[in-house]
């Protein structure tokens, strides 16, 4: 069985489960975590759409 | 202005080593998040658990590459690190022989990443674990 996803939705999932376990290892109360899981999770997600943009630039 | 300093020496002192110190990290490696549930820590460690098992099982199912030990190029060593982190997924992977590497897909090369990167979070799980162990973390 194999599994294909598009580049933005391996990008997402990626993003998704990198900032539970970073919400949870990196701080100590449980609303510091999903504070921080959260934040990572929106600056992966929006730091792909600026990469994607900025290599869009870039080939034109 | 004395008590700084001292808190600063307390700090800097050795953590005595407990047997759940040593356990809690070596489990979380082998089985991700055993670490934190082996310390009642039900909510994280189970959430640890699917999060780096899902990511690794994604990147297999991704047809992304295992690396096994090897001396050659220095990305193909820090891959294996990579992986070697994920512990017992990393083992049955490797006896299994499964993760081979579809080189002929676009997207098998997230499956690497997934896999690489599962391994690194694991190893990030355990010294949460450790940290719980010692007191360091609530």
């Amino acid at each position: 069985m194999t599994l294909q996803l598009s580049h933005f939705s391996a990008a997402v999932i990626f993003a998704f489960f990198a900032s539970i376990v970073f919400g949870i290892t990196q701080r100590s109360t449980r609303r510091e975590m999903v504070r921080y899981g959260a934040y990572c999770f929106v600056l992966f997600v929006v730091g792909t759409i600026a990469a994607g943009w900025l290599m869009w630039l870039l080939r034109h | 202005m004395a008590e700084p300093a001292t808190k600063a020496a307390s700090k800097a002192q050795p953590q005595p080593v407990t047997l759940m110190s040593v356990v809690a990290p070596a489990l979380g490696w082998l089985i991700p998040g055993a670490g934190h549930l082996i310390q009642k820590r039900w909510g994280r460690g189970l959430l640890l658990m699917a999060s780096i098992v899902a990511m690794f099982v994604l990147g297999i199912l991704l047809e992304g590459k295992v690396y096994a030990f090897n001396t050659g190029d220095i990305l193909d060593m820090l891959g294996f690190v990579g992986d070697l982190g994920a512990g017992g997924l990393y083992i049955v992977t490797r006896a299994m022989d499964w993760g081979r590497g579809a080189i002929n897909l676009a997207t098998a090369d997230y499956g690497t990443k997934y896999i690489i990167v599962s391994g690194l979070l694991n190893i990030i799980s355990a010294v949460d674990a450790y940290d719980i162990a010692i007191g360091k973390k609530p």
